[in-house]
């Protein structure tokens, strides 16, 4: 097992140098260095000698290879430097202070869809056929084909402004959580309602669920203990990548409902060209899901007794 | 009966069909998924020609009628230039169709032969193919994206690109399972054993066999490509203006939702309508296509 671990560890750092190099290169690949975004941003000229010497001073006027060994050398003490754009902050600071914001929003979204996933999942697979099956299919439809930005944008229309109940955004009280959590989870509703109902069904026809039934044991027993124990074992695999995609915000929501998290930050940065910006949220996020992968696959084989890693002798 | 010795003597066959015109007939039978393709085709044709059916120019303003509601002389309302909103819609289908069925073909024609020779090379070549589909399927969803868009500037072209780079994983891997479990079966071996070439195999065994599930992902990949299209242009990534597309004209509009919401709401509804087609016609080919579900 520790040897399979260390495998597969050792895999998650081949995979980070790798999207580190990919990165890299792309982003200086990018037409346009920090400073020409900052200026024209501020529709400001900066002649060219402060250009050179700004670009100096961060060892841009080097050679892009020897920018990136700099990067390897100081990412592996976790030092990503200044942010370009948020002026004055590490980028560490800046994941400290907007990431709790986004951790939130995602923890939220997953408790809610878990809810109403699982519920709608479960109990269109017990009743199928039924209006209560119907009203699942309905609702991962709906959820299949609403871009979570056009459901922001509607839930605003009709919560904040045609029906005033709800604050527009923000992120300090309970009420400006509601519509956030709600367009965020139209995702997560969606994979576990369908990997629940579908998971459901293949179990409830097993046949060890038949002999279940068969030695007459209450089909609320049937259900809890026999079906929906067996039944989670994918819906894991699909939530924990889930949870890692979730915890790192969303560019939309968080613009849309003016949210101070990590997501809004990171898309600004690549278009404010803030290379550290972009390094740094790159690789968290990269280490996260392959991280996330390896801790699922892990669940996989404590849960699932016929699933294991070690070869046997 | 008139039956002559020479017909009698030949077997009687079966009426054959091929099993494309099986799947046509199974297919025909499921009205949702008929309704999804005849909606699909009537939009194509609709987008082919725009320029006779959309009652304004897309591009031209009417200065004297800007930010109208729906309803009166402009049926959709007009936006902040006076631009009709139906003709934008109509016109934005070009963008919206072209860019998922378009970008959609060509991650097929990219990924399929690279998961065939994957899973039929085995060896070295399939690690370094699946280190590759690992390494681009562990960035983050968004990241290659908006990297590529802002690399290569917006663009109708730049975002088929994009969408080919990161696309081609999905159906490589899904080929590679396909052919590693189609290698193994009796009939590819019983085809080896007649003395069929590799190439023979690789394209009548092999290939045509994993075209299904293919098929499948393709129509399903279509709206996924207008999702990300959308969310693109919604961060003005996308097709930039004044081309209209209806993520585009989505995250144009979105500040202004409290005066004129008929900007947002109608690219949103059509945006809908649109993806629940595809992925209705999706699962109608899934059903029609499986000889193993009896319908």
């Amino acid at each position: 097992m520790v040897r399979y671990i260390l495998v597969r560890l050792s895999g998650v750092i081949g995979v980070l140098l790798a999207v580190s190099l990919l990165t890299f290169f792309l982003m200086h690949a990018i037409p346009g260095g920090p400073f020409d975004a900052w200026a024209l941003e501020k529709a400001q000229m900066i002649p060219q000698e402060i250009m050179d010497n700004l670009n100096a001073k961060y060892g841009l006027d080097k050679p892009v290879w020897q920018q990136y060994l700099l990067f390897l050398r100081n990412a592996i003490r976790l030092d990503f430097g200044y942010s370009f754009s948020s002026t004055g902050r590490t980028i560490l600071q800046i994941f400290r202070d907007q990431w709790p914001y986004s951790i939130q929003l995602g923890l939220l979204t997953l408790a809610f869809s878990s809810v109403v996933g699982l519920g709608l999942g479960i109990a269109a697979a017990i009743k199928q056929g039924t209006w209560v099956d119907y009203l699942g299919t309905a609702v991962s439809i709906f959820c299949l084909v609403t871009p979570s930005f056009v459901f922001a944008v509607l839930l605003q229309f009709i919560f904040s402004v045609k029906l005033g109940w709800l604050p527009t955004g923000g992120w300090d009280t309970p009420q400006q959580w509601i519509m956030p959590v709600l367009a965020n989870s139209l995702g997560p509703v969606l994979i576990l309602q369908r990997y629940t109902r579908s998971s459901m069904v293949d179990v409830m026809r097993a046949n060890y669920v038949r002999t279940a039934r068969a030695k007459g044991l209450s089909e609320r027993v049937v259900i809890l203990v026999h079906v929906f124990k067996n039944a989670l074992t994918p819906v894991v695999t699909v939530a924990g990548p889930m949870t890692a995609g979730l915890i790192t915000g969303s560019f939309f929501i968080e613009s849309i409902f003016r949210i101070p998290g990590i997501g809004a930050y990171w898309v600004n940065a690549i278009r404010a060209r803030d290379y550290p910006m972009i390094m740094a949220t790159t690789m968290a996020w990269t280490a996260l899901i392959s991280l996330t992968y390896l801790v699922t696959d892990l669940i996989y084989a404590l849960i699932d007794p016929r699933v294991t890693y070690v070869k046997e002798k | 009966m008139t039956a002559t010795p020479t017909a009698l003597a030949r077997p009687v066959v079966l009426q054959r069909r091929s099993s494309l015109a099986t799947a046509w007939i199974r297919f025909r039978r499921n009205c949702v998924a008929m309704a999804a393709l005849i909606f699909i085709v009537l939009q194509i044709l609709v987008a082919v020609f725009a320029p006779f059916i959309a009652p304004y120019d897309p591009l031209r303003g009417d200065y004297t009628a800007t930010w109208q509601l729906p309803g009166g002389k402009y049926l959709l309302g007009t936006d902040d230039l006076g631009r009709d909103v139906l003709s934008r819609l109509i016109f934005g289908a070009r963008v919206s169709l072209s860019v998922g069925i378009v970008s959609q073909l060509i991650v097929v024609l990219i990924g399929l032969p690279i998961g065939a020779l994957a899973g039929l090379l085995g060896g070295w070549v399939d690690y370094i193919v699946m280190r590759i589909v690992d390494i681009l399927s562990s960035l983050p969803g968004m990241l290659l994206y908006i990297l590529l868009m802002v690399a290569l500037g917006a663009g109708f072209f730049n975002i088929i690109i994009a969408m080919a780079v990161t696309g081609w994983i999905g159906i490589a891997r899904l080929v590679r399972g396909q052919v590693l479990s189609l290698k193994e079966t009796d009939y590819v071996r019983a085809a080896r054993a007649m003395g069929a070439g590799t190439r023979h195999i690789v394209l009548t065994h092999l290939v045509r066999n994993s075209l299904t599930p293919v098929i499948v992902s393709w129509t399903l990949g279509v709206p996924g490509a207008m999702f990300a299209e959308a969310g693109l242009s919604f961060l003005g990534l996308g097709i930039p203006p004044p081309t209209p597309s209806w993520g585009q004209m989505i995250g144009l509009y979105q500040g202004y939702i409290r005066t004129s919401w008929h900007l947002v709401v109608f690219p949103a509804i059509v945006l809908a309508v649109t993806m629940l087609a595809w992925i209705l016609l999706g699962d109608g080919l899934r059903d029609a296509l499986d000889p193993s579900i009896r319908l």
